[in-house]
């Protein structure tokens, strides 16, 4: 069974946390910062399997966990399931996301954090692994994507074109258009 | 009512949606990286961020309060995010569940998944979802169903389990693949909160074994799997499919998960272990081409992002994971196969020899998995792990923390007497230079637990041994594993006579050196130790004075310690008084006095009021001597001659510390026999208890060295308290333990092991007549129990009547042997092969308590009553649970039957002439299984634990039946076939069991005598071996049955798929629980 996934940045920013068993939510910023340490504290080199972590933990649980770019994907699983398995199945993971995002990156997690869950959900129920075909998972996706378009149909194209104008977000943009950093100026001219 | 709903649209477009909130969030703090450095903007922006979402969640509370459903449902979807920075969001509970049951799919998945966030067995809410998801999951959409699926897996309770069992079997059957795939899982978790299910729901589970579509196969599989941890033995029959599943199936995760079951099944059955070592092979060979093909092929292509490189990798993992779940299967087969006879140790060969080159591996997983897998072969062929010391030392320097834990554990199986300095030498070397206290920790923990293994077996010299334990002191390192070092310190110089000289001096040095440090160091407990040591075998000391003086120094030390310091300064004190009396030195001794008087004060001052008693009076006996002394002084006719008194004073004195301590077995005081009239039970004083009611401590008062400050104050309490129950309060107590815990996830490991504990406990009350008395050891404190057992067992076999003093002395005796005859004589053979087998069991408890006992054990098992038999072994495989007996009593069954089907296999040929035999077990059992059986009603979950989960309906009747059965053992043959027939109905019906349970009390068992005789025709065949002749026996037997009801009893089979079900149900039990009715 699977305890827990977590998706978090390399500073430990939680993108996604999903428990299959119940801890209440300062728990769960708990169990998330300090795996975030034990994890990030690792080498790339080194092996993807841990041990330890008090709050998750239990010697029957392990955390195996892969780092991508800016993103651990990290699993606490306990002993039925197979470590080199729970690899894949992150490796399954990541590349149903990629498919569903077009060259996932951490953007893409944020501001989808609802479209994650649905994607893993198709991967995982409950803790266990439903589905490790990915071109499976990726017509179940489409499929339930399809429905919700077809729902949202025409009453949602004013929403939709609200929502447009507001990603364009002009403000936004306003404020990136990358001046220096003034105080940040002033402070370097200092010495 | 349109224009409201064109207005809501309206607004709608101007409310935050879920991509406003993240930005939101976002601009409102600082940018990320710089968080780390510069403080005082992260918490301003900490801030910043706060207080934005608290704004939100503000409006996102009047949103919820607007009619517009998609309003509402946009709200939910934000909350949800919230959830995920750790706000609580249970108050929006009612909102979620509106969100829930919009009949619009986008809704309802934003709103289950909200409700999969924040939900959790025990809301309150989820009364109110019932309805709604029961319509959800026969929607008409699969994608409704689907998501209320996974909706539900997240927060099922039992009430949901219980009311919406019987619409998720049918999903199971349902023409989608896509659900019946996620219905089979759900009923795992259905089984978990609501294991009655199990049993009716698990002919479909079986049968979906063979479904069409691979997604379910696998989900069935996966489902099999996690229920086989719990009691494998039920799952055995099923082996032939699995095995059929195995060798046609490509499907890598099937194949793990299958192949892990079986991992699981052969230590239960070893002829499958025979069976299946050719196919596992031909699996690795196959494994083997194709991930080099695929390896090969990956590297071909040119991919420039940086998923390439992970791509490769896993190709190469997705191979590996089955290679190396293959080889840890062949290993464990190989195990299972080869306990018994030596001719498998080539095979074993290679296994490790293949462990080795995952181990040499440039990939550090590979490393990994090749150490764990040795691990695995170490606890039974230390000897072929052994020839590969220098891979394993060489992992130890590994940059991977993982890779040197799991190093360190090998190591420990691997010393020989040879070898141990040299691998010592080598921790500790790597503890100077290892960072983090940690790791450290782990390391000097090791170093000890090497050392100490059976009894100090491997230990040669111990002047050596005391020397590390003082080098593991100096190495400061910030360890919380003093009082282990302590507890090393005290054993060895109380169980090594020739050891002490060297130990009072090293132990000197290391009073006067010490520095405590203010830190929270649990080292300065080696204090404690090392006082009492000197003060113990002061004989030995050669300056004895010095040492007083040392331990007299005022320092700042816990209370416990100063107490130990001042008791021991006593000893030194009637020590040096005395050899003044023999010197005849009056001067000398006055001014002894005078000195340990003056700096006794310190003491007398100290906050603790132990140490100020002791202080107290240890100057009152100093005092008392010095006046004696006095009076001649004053008399000055007599120069230098000490008065008779004085001498007598002194005498006395050394005689209180005279006599030497022998190491005591902690369940020594149980070989004592009650005295007549001795209550313990009864109050000496009113309550509040007084300190030393059950304390076990003897004549002298050091013995409370043995026994820790901590330790003392909680035993009593805890012991006292759970003395008063009844054997019938125990009982109750335990069935709600049972409950709880049957029902908590967690508990699905620890299951099967605590089993052992159960069949102990059941066998010892039910066969011996002090039963009361031991049913209240399970509530002696956790550091006892792991020998609870044994020290029954040995009680029992005491029979023998040796009186405790004896035994005791002839422990010490034994103790010292070993470690005096380690230098010299080599013993193996059975004693160093059992306490082989033992190491598991030590590494857990602190060993210097449990020394003398293995060979006790061993000698003894043969004499040994059933029940404790039973738990004996199984302390030895590892796997008893000291931590909690009560979690095992359900389980009493399941290890019976576990020993029953071991002796089965091996005695199957007699098997067949069983029926008088069963019949005389059957008795024999009676008043255990009546016991449990009572229980049953209160104790629902049980079921799945009871080792009864053999899955239909007759099954159950046959089991519980035959329980009964040895209450009423005379109803006829026709009542049965009533009972039958009323089984069959009721198992369709949704009330089953209600109708169980009063069919059960009315009719009581005449289908028990009837399945039982079946089964004893069936036993001997149902093995996988032969497993078609099984299946058709079985099956022609319930056939029969069978067709005698179905005539009239066709109005009940209204569905079609139900009566087919129910057939395969039917001939299912018999082959299923055959192995669970052995017992009867």
């Amino acid at each position: 069974m699977i305890k827990a996934i977590l998706v978090f940045n390399n500073h430990g920013k939680p993108r996604l946390s999903k428990f299959y068993q119940y801890f209440d939510e300062s728990l769960q910023q708990q169990i998330i910062k300090e795996t975030f340490q034990l994890v990030s504290k690792r080498d790339d080199n080194v092996c993807n399997f841990l041990e330890g972590g008090s709050l998750i933990g239990g010697s029957d649980y392990k955390l195996i966990y892969r780092h991508y770019a800016t993103l651990y994907f990290v699993f606490c699983v306990d002993s039925s399931e197979s470590e080199l398995g729970i690899l894949d199945l992150i490796q399954v993971f990541v590349e149903t996301l990629d498919k569903c995002f077009e060259n996932v990156c951490e953007l893409d997690l944020i501001f989808h954090a609802d479209a994650v869950h649905h994607i893993l959900a198709e991967l995982v129920m409950g803790g266990m692994v439903l589905q490790t075909n990915m071109n499976d998972i990726m017509a179940r996706i489409e499929e339930q994507n399809k429905l919700v378009k077809q729902e949202a149909g025409i009453s949602a194209a004013p929403a939709r074109a609200v929502s447009a104008v507001k990603s364009m977000n002009i403000p936004q943009q306003i404020k990136d258009i990358k001046l220096p950093d003034l105080p940040q100026a002033i402070k370097d001219l200092k010495f | 009512m349109a224009l409201k709903k064109v207005k809501g649209n309206f607004e709608r477009m101007f409310d935050k949606n879920l991509t406003d909130l993240v930005r939101g969030i976002r601009n409102n703090k600082d940018n990320e990286a710089s968080a780390t450095t510069r403080q005082f903007e992260y918490i301003v922006s900490f801030y910043l961020q706060a207080k934005y979402i608290s704004q939100c969640i503000e409006e996102i509370k009047q949103e919820l309060r607007q009619d517009n459903i998609n309003v509402k449902c946009n709200a939910v979807a934000k909350l949800t995010y919230i959830q995920m920075l750790g706000y609580d969001i249970s108050w929006a509970g009612f909102n979620i569940i509106e969100v829930m049951s919009s009949s619009r799919f986008t809704c309802k998945r934003i709103g289950y998944l909200a409700a999969s966030q924040c939900f959790h067995p025990d809301s309150e809410l989820l009364m109110l979802t019932t309805n709604m998801i029961r319509k959800d999951l026969n929607s008409q959409n699969q994608y409704d169903a689907g998501v209320a699926l996974s909706g539900l897996s997240c927060f099922i309770s039992p009430d949901l389990s219980r009311d919406l069992a019987n619409d998720i079997m049918t999903l199971m059957s349902s023409t989608k693949p896509y659900l019946r795939m996620k219905a089979v899982l759900m009923m795992y978790k259905v089984f978990l909160r609501y294991p009655e299910a199990l049993r009716p729901a698990f002919p479909k589970l079986k049968e979906k074994l063979e479904d069409p579509d691979p997604g379910v196969q696998s989900a069935a599989v996966n489902v099999i799997c996690e229920l086989a941890r719990k009691n494998p033995k039920n799952y055995l029959p099923l082996a032939p499919v699995f095995f059929k599943l195995m060798t046609t199936s490509t499907n890598n995760w099937m194949l793990i998960k299958i192949i892990k079951l079986f991992g699981a099944l052969t230590p239960l059955e070893p002829r499958l272990g025979k069976k299946l070592i050719e196919p596992l092979t031909n699996l690795i060979h196959r494994q083997v081409a194709y991930h080099l093909n695929k390896k090969n092929k990956k590297l071909n292509e040119n991919d420039n992002k940086w998923k390439t490189e992970t791509k490769i990798k896993n190709a190469f993992t997705s191979a590996m994971s089955l290679l190396y779940e293959c080889i840890n299967t062949v290993i464990a087969v190989l195990i299972s196969i080869s306990s018994g006879m030596p001719n498998h140790s080539a095979s074993i060969q290679l296994c490790v020899q293949k462990l080795r080159i995952l181990i040499e591996d440039s990939d550090q997983n590979l490393k990994y998995l090749g150490l764990l897998a040795m691990s695995k072969i170490l606890k039974t062929h230390p000897k072929s792990v052994q020839a590969h010391k220098d891979l394993i030392l060489a992992c130890l320097d590994d940059k991977d923390e993982s890779i040197r834990l799991r190093a360190l554990d090998l190591l420990c199986g691997m010393v020989s007497k040879k070898n141990l300095m040299e691998i010592v030498k080598r921790l500790l070397g790597h503890m100077e230079r290892a960072e983090g206290s940690a790791y450290r920790d782990e390391l000097l923990y090791k170093v000890i637990e090497i050392c100490s293994q059976s009894s100090y077996l491997h230990v040669t010299n111990f002047e050596w041994y005391m020397t590390v334990l003082v080098e593991l002191i100096q190495l400061e390192a910030g360890s919380k594993h003093g009082r282990l070092i302590a507890e090393q310190l005290l054993d060895v110089a109380i169980r090594v006579p020739v050891v002490r000289q060297f130990a009072v001096n090293e132990m000197t040095n290391l009073l006067d050196t010490f520095a405590v440090s203010a830190q929270s160091n649990s080292m300065y407990e080696v204090l404690y130790a090392a006082a009492w040591i000197v003060g113990e075998f002061a004989a030995e000391l050669t300056d004895a004075e010095k040492t007083l003086n040392i331990l007299l120094r005022p320092r700042q030390l816990p209370g416990h310690i100063q107490g130990v310091y001042v008791q021991n300064v006593i000893k030194l004190f009637a020590r040096l008084a005395t050899t003044c009396l023999e010197l005849q030195d009056l001067p000398g001794i006055v001014r002894l006095c005078d000195h340990v008087l003056d700096k006794l004060q310190h003491f007398l001052g100290s906050s603790d009021i132990e140490v100020q008693e002791r202080a107290n009076s240890a100057c009152m006996l100093i005092e008392m001597l010095r006046k004696a002394l006095t009076v001649t002084l004053v008399d000055e006719t007599q120069p230098a001659s000490i008065p008779t008194l004085a001498i007598e004073i002194v005498q006395e004195m050394a005689l209180l510390f005279a006599g030497e301590l022998i190491p005591v077995a902690p369940k020594a005081q149980r070989k004592v026999p009650l005295p007549d009239g001795l209550d313990l039970d009864e109050w000496i004083n009113a309550p509040p208890p007084a300190e030393d009611n059950s304390s076990t401590s003897s004549d002298h008062d050091k013995d409370e060295l043995f026994v820790s400050a901590s330790q003392q104050d909680s035993e009593p309490a805890k012991r006292r308290p759970s003395q008063e129950l009844t054997p019938e309060q125990l009982e109750r107590q335990r069935m709600a333990r049972l409950i709880e815990q049957s029902n908590n996830p967690n508990y699905l490991k620890a299951a099967p092991a605590s089993a052992s504990a159960a069949a102990a406990l059941a066998g010892s009350s039910s066969n011996n007549s002090n039963a009361d008395q031991y049913d209240n050891i399970d509530d002696i404190p956790i550091t006892e129990l792991p020998l609870d057992i044994e020290g029954v067992a040995a009680l029992r076999v005491g029979i023998t009547k040796r009186s405790d003093k004896y035994l005791q002395e002839q422990q010490a005796a034994e103790a010292a042997q070993t470690g005096k005859s380690d230098k010299k004589k080599h013993k193996k053979g059975k004693k160093s092969k059992k306490s082989e087998k033992n190491k598991v069991a030590y590494n857990n408890s602190s060993e210097s308590e449990a020394e003398p006992k293995p060979l006790h054990i061993v000698n003894t098992t043969l004499d040994m009553p059933e029940g404790v038999t039973l738990s004996d072994s199984e302390d030895k495989d590892g796997k008893y649970d000291p931590n909690d007996p009560h979690r095992a009593l359900d389980i009493e069954l399941d290890i019976a039957v576990f020993e029953s089907v071991a002796a089965a296999t091996k005695t199957n040929t007699e098997a067949t002439a069983s029926s008088s035999k069963s019949s005389a077990s059957k008795k024999e059992r009676k008043s255990k299984e009546h016991k449990s059986r009572k229980a049953q009603p209160q104790a629902v979950p049980d079921l799945i634990d009871t080792g009864t989960p053999t899955p239909t309906g007759a099954a159950t009747a046959a089991v519980e039946a035959s329980s009964s059965s040895s209450i009423n053992n005379n109803v006829e043959q026709s009542a049965a076939q009533h009972k039958k027939k009323k089984r069959e109905k009721s198992e369709k019906s949704e009330k089953r069991e209600k109708r169980e349970k009063s069919a059960h009390k009315s009719s009581s068992s005449k289908v028990s005598k009837e399945a039982s005789s079946n089964i004893i025709d069936v036993e001997p065949m149902d093995i996988v071996a032969e497993p078609a002749a099984a299946a058709a026996a079985a099956t022609d037997a319930v056939k029969a049955h069978k067709k005698k009801h179905k005539k009239d009893k066709t109005e009940s089979k209204q569905k079609l798929s139900h009566k087919s079900l129910d057939v395969s149900g039917y001939e299912q039990p018999l082959g299923i629980s055959t192995p669970s009715k052995e017992i009867f």
